[in-house]
Order: structure tokens, then C-alpha cells, then sequence
């Protein structure tokens, strides 16, 4: 299975997500922000960093860049795609995913290791965990709190939209404790911790991200 | 030319919490009197031709890149 990952001016996490995947067991393709070819992947990853200096808003620019036509296009058709931090905010400014992050309210960029809730397990990127399973994964940001009307998050607490959900503590402010949500076919999840960082045991948390990549090459062998 | 003046604000129901640290920051000045401070942006955009069309072209660029419609509102107006 080929899973792309995309890389923007100000990526920081594209390596590791290629790794990740590799880890996984998949075949990592590396993808250019400024070319509108997808290379013939099953499935594409946003990775996290700080696209185009975060000028104007967190992906606001990233959205208009070439390859992300490709990736609407793409998502719409049902192939999964998986934004992590900056992929999440670049994910919810394309509209593949509602409501939008914004400063932390505490006002200071939070590093922890972070233990969520696997709120649903039947996505493109979270089929190999159990619903309700806890995981440990790094998280890293300035922008993370999600926000979105009353209407719009009630509408993902009905619908199950909640992928997974900060427990202990709510790290930036986000609504519900809100840390990654999908659309309505599964297909598209955005979260803001990085499971990538959390793939190998000789370094971070442990192993809790790697059923992220898995869980895409389960879903892709599942359609072929 | 004309300049137009597209400014960008938070919706009142988002936290903005830049505007809350400027609020925070007054009173240690000795600025008492201000009960909140919201922080937006201001964009000058140089027109060269201003008509009915280009204003309607500043509109839509303020709601599809200036502007994020889930947590920021937007007006438009030709600087005088």
C-alpha cells in the first residue's frame, strides 16, 4: 500500500510520518506541495510543522496550495487521508473537516506526552484500536484549541465524529476536549497530537501512534 | 488607485486569547479603565481599477483567504 505524505514550506513531521508508515508496513511516497500529482497513492497524510511560516492562519495558505486540489478531490472520492496537527488545521481551513483550531488559551505552546481516548474506532485511521482504548502520544502545539458552533459540535458528539479525546486534562482549551474528529464517511481524520511520534520504542512514549498507519493499510486491503 | 480595507475580527462567541494577554498586560501599565481588548488584522489591498466588480472580487477574497468564516468576521470598505 503507497501512502503519500505530503511536505509544505515549514513541514517539520514528514519524515517521521514516512517512517511511520514504512513502520507500519507500508510503502512511504513522498509528496510536493507544489506539484498536483498524487503519484498513484492509496492514501495520503498532511503532516504536522508550521506550513508556510503560519502566516495569515495556522494552513490557511497550505489549502490553496497545487497538491491540495489533488487531496479534496481525492478525499471526496473516499480515499483516507490523515492530518496531524498542521495537516488537521489544514484539513479543517480545506473544509474536509469542520470547525477550526485556534490559539491554545492558555497562551503557551504545550510539549507533553498525552493520553487520549479512542473515541471511534471504525475510521480509515483508527480501525485497529478498540473504542475506548487509551494511548499515549506526543503532542506539540501552539494553535490546538478546537472550536466550532454549538450546532456543529453537537452534531460530531451525535454523529460519533469524535475520533479521539484528550483525557486527564484539556491541554489547550478544546471544545469537549475534542482532539481529532473525521468526517462523514471515515475516510478524512484530523487530529491535533502526533501519533507518528509514537511509533518506536527507543524513543517517545512508546508504540500507542503506530495502529494509525496500520489501520489505513487494513482499511486500504479491506476496498481492494 | 484606491486602497480597500479589509478588517478581520474573531467572532465575539470565539476565545480570542491574544486580545485576553493585551488585556492582561494594561492594567501592570497602568491602564485601568479598559474592561476588553479583542485582536483582529487589517488588510490594505491596492485596487487600480475600483469598481462595483473589484469590490465584489475584495469580498470574495476576504471570505475564501482573508478570513476564516468559522471563527472570523470581515468588513470591507474603500479607504477615503
Amino acid at each position: 500500500m503507497k501512502i503519500g505524505v505530503v511536505t509544505f514550506p515549514g513541514s517539520l513531521d514528514d519524515v517521521d510520518a514516512r517512517r511511520a508508515v514504512e513502520l507500519a508496513g507500508g510503502e512511504a511516497v513522498a509528496l510536493w506541495h507544489g506539484d498536483a500529482d498524487l503519484k498513484g497513492v492509496d492514501a495520503v497524510i498532511l503532516p504536522g510543522g508550521f506550513s508556510y511560516g503560519d502566516y495569515l492562519r495556522c494552513g490557511a495558505i497550505a489549502r490553496f496550495a497545487p497538491v491540495m486540489g489533488e487531496v479534496v478531490a481525492a478525499a471526496d472520492g473516499g480515499m483516507p487521508v490523515l492530518g496531524i496537527c498542521n495537516g488537521f488545521q489544514i484539513l479543517c481551513e480545506s473544509h474536509l473537516l469542520p470547525g477550526a483550531l485556534i490559539r491554545n488559551d492558555h497562551r503557551t505552546f504545550v510539549c507533553r506526552d498525552q493520553v487520549l481516548q479512542v473515541e471511534n474506532s471504525s475510521t480509515a485511521w483508527t480501525n485497529g484500536y478498540e473504542t475506548g482504548q487509551q494511548i499515549t502520544v506526543p503532542l506539540k502545539n501552539g494553535e490546538g484549541g478546537f472550536v466550532a458552533d454549538a450546532a456543529t459540535i453537537a452534531m460530531l458528539e451525535a454523529e460519533g465524529r469524535v475520533v479521539v479525546r484528550y483525557v486527564d486534562v484539556n491541554p489547550n482549551g478544546s471544545l469537549n476536549g475534542i482532539a481529532g474528529i473525521t468526517n462523514e464517511r471515515g475516510n478524512v481524520v484530523g487530529l491535533m497530537p502526533h501519533p507518528e511520534h509514537a511509533v518506536e520504542d527507543l524513543c517517545g512514549p512508546g508504540t500507542d501512534g503506530l495502529a494509525f498507519f496500520s489501520s489505513a493499510i487494513t482499511a486500504l486491503g479491506a476496498s481492494a | 488607485m484606491a486602497r480597500v480595507i479589509v478588517d478581520v475580527m474573531p467572532k465575539p462567541e470565539i476565545l480570542d486569547p491574544q486580545g485576553k494577554a493585551v488585556h492582561g498586560a494594561l492594567p501592570r501599565l497602568g491602564f485601568t479603565g479598559v474592561s476588553d481588548v479583542r485582536q483582529g488584522k487589517r488588510f490594505e489591498l491596492e485596487i487600480a481599477v475600483l469598481d462595483g466588480d473589484a469590490i465584489a472580487e475584495v469580498h470574495r477574497i476576504a471570505e475564501t483567504l482573508l478570513s476564516n468564516p468559522v471563527i472570523e468576521d470581515y468588513t470591507v470598505r474603500v479607504d477615503a
